[in-house]
């Protein structure tokens, strides 16, 4: 598969209605992996880099779930490729800036991603829409022992997987979900179930995970430990905790609805108003502002039909995603005239918010998840 | 209050460990916090609870000097990069890891899959362990029939092993 087909076609947990996807964008699960007394990728000379990369790659392509998958090195994709995918959440930031000796492969439906000489010598990640954590979990176990029978993984008795930091050693496994919390963001809520979380020994980070700031109201949930406990019990943790959040984001709505009809009407077509007839908006606007949108399809403010292009332009309006659709680099100030331009051109077909149909929320996605399963 | 580490400079940054049920405190410059890497907390937690601020410097003298046989990495080289060399270097580095891996995690040891070949090498070893303990028994009870059998079904278990993937 080639790069333009990856861009051509967005991810299935973009277009996914998992479980509860109103609140919930997407649920991944990565394994690091290493091979055993091989240097790890941050200590490795570039040519046992390379060795090592040659020894994976082919297992890694082989694997019949990366049937006609994309498969390339990262020295070998521009840097304004590196970032789509890193804007998609198939690489991770640290991996987009590697050069020779690493390499990505990713499925077909965009719902599997290996990383080649990543900080570990391998780092396998399944990204479904919804809250699908043990959906993802079962895939990338399923190719992780597919993938044990030709390779030797680096393993303990007692430590378990060994990892290049030791804050991933034992299971190797990051679940992680990103949740979409506008109700509790705009009561002020979202501080306490911050600190609630983290007491748990559970991580909260922003948009791009570790280091970056939440935007969007989007939050990244995971697990902290990976040492001491079963991969299974990881994820249904996370998993108990997510459903109490996604909750509270209910209620925090109901509470709003009930208390503060007219900011939330308010916030709606402001964001509505801005988004329509701007002129020049920065990523972090738009994702604010869009957030806010998202927040009225959610109550029923807009159509539901109207979800899919809102979601859409979460991705389309990141900055790589610009300047791909551009064909061009752009500076600042052209990415954020393009990316008010390419909003206001979705947004064309957009009817005005219907306030009057502003009340309890729709289903939260409850029977897509009993299909699933 | 003066930094700990250069005990000249005022310390503006102060930190609170809680390390094996133990308080530290520790109070820093603007340098030495940088230095020590202390603006990158990931970095910071590693390379400080593995070397304990407290007592780095008699650490640092004794341990720096290790390095690991198979990849050649040095207990230096984790603190400034908060990694590790190879998946050797847990067992090398043992001694400074443990009380690493047990503040940051919830237990201290793997409960979680086990590769197949792990599983198999497991299950080998466990059975050559009660083998062996049935074989020392035949012989102290005198029972040499049995012993013989023992020896036999080792023997085959250990060209098993051998021969094994």
């Amino acid at each position: 598969m080639k790069f333009s087909n990856v861009l051509a076609t967005a991810g299935e947990w973009l277009r996914g209605e998992g479980p509860h996807h109103q609140i919930v964008i997407s649920s991944r699960v990565r394994f690091a992996r290493n091979l055993r007394d091989r240097p790890f990728p941050g200590w490795a000379k570039k040519a046992e880099r390379t060795s090592i990369l040659d020894l994976v790659r082919p297992c890694v392509e082989d694997l019949s779930e990366m049937q006609d998958s994309f498969s390339e090195s990262l020295q070998d994709l521009s840097a304004l490729d590196r970032q789509v995918l890193v804007e998609r959440h198939l690489i991770s930031r640290e991996h987009a800036a590697k050069g020779a000796g690493s390499a990505v492969v990713v499925n077909r439906r965009q719902t599997l991603s290996v990383m080649i000489n990543e900080e570990d010598h391998l780092r396998m990640q399944s990204i479904r829409s919804g809250l699908q954590l043990k959906q993802a979990f079962k895939l990338v176990d399923k190719i992780d022992t597919a993938l044990e029978n030709k390779l030797e993984f680096a393993f303990d008795e007692r430590l378990g997987y060994l990892t290049a930091c030791p804050t991933n050693v034992g299971t190797g496994m990051r679940a992680s979900a990103m949740l979409h919390l506008p109700g509790l963001v705009l009561s002020e809520l979202i501080n306490q179930v911050i600190q609630a979380v983290s007491k748990i020994g559970l991580a909260v980070r922003g948009l791009y995970g570790e280091g970056t700031e939440a935007m969007g109201n989007l939050f990244q949930i995971s697990n902290q430990t990976t040492l001491g406990e079963k991969e299974e019990e990881i994820i249904n943790r996370l998993t108990k905790v997510i459903e109490t959040i996604i909750e509270k984001e209910h209620d925090a709505r109901q509470v709003l609805l009930q208390k503060k009809p007219n900011t939330l009407s308010d916030q709606i077509g402001r964001a509505y108003g801005v988004l329509t007839f701007a002129h020049a908006m920065a990523s972090k606007e738009a994702l604010n502002l869009l957030s806010i949108i998202k927040l009225g399809v959610d109550l029923g403010t807009f159509p539901e039909d109207r979800r899919l292009p809102i979601d859409e332009l979460f991705i389309d309006t990141q900055p790589a995603h610009l300047q791909k659709s551009s064909q061009q680099k752009l500076n600042a100030e052209e990415r954020d005239h393009l990316r008010a331009q390419i909003i206001r051109e979705r947004l064309k077909l957009f009817p005005k918010p219907d306030i009057s149909k502003m009340a309890r929320e729709s289903g939260n996605g409850s029977i897509a998840g009993t299909i699933e399963q | 209050m003066l930094c700990d580490v250069c005990k000249c400079n005022d310390a503006t940054v102060f930190l609170t460990q809680i390390l094996e049920g133990k308080m530290q405190k520790v109070n820093l410059c603007d340098a030495c916090s940088k230095e020590k890497g202390v603006q990158d907390p990931t970095g910071f937690a590693l390379a400080d609870l593995l070397l304990g601020i407290g007592a780095a410097e008699e650490i640092e003298k004794g341990a720096s000097t290790q390095k690991c046989p198979v990849c050649g990495f040095s207990q230096a080289d984790f603190k400034k990069t908060g990694r590790l060399g190879c998946s050797a270097c847990y067992a090398t580095f043992a001694d400074g890891l443990g009380g690493l891996l047990k503040a940051m995690h919830k237990g201290t040891e793997h409960v979680g899959k086990l590769p197949e070949r792990a599983q198999r090498a497991m299950k080998l070893n466990h059975r050559m362990r009660a083998l062996n303990e049935n074989l020392q028994k035949a012989v102290a009870e005198e029972k040499y029939e049995t012993a013989a059998s023992l020896r036999d079904q080792i023997k085959q278990l250990e060209s098993d092993l051998l021969n094994s993937p």
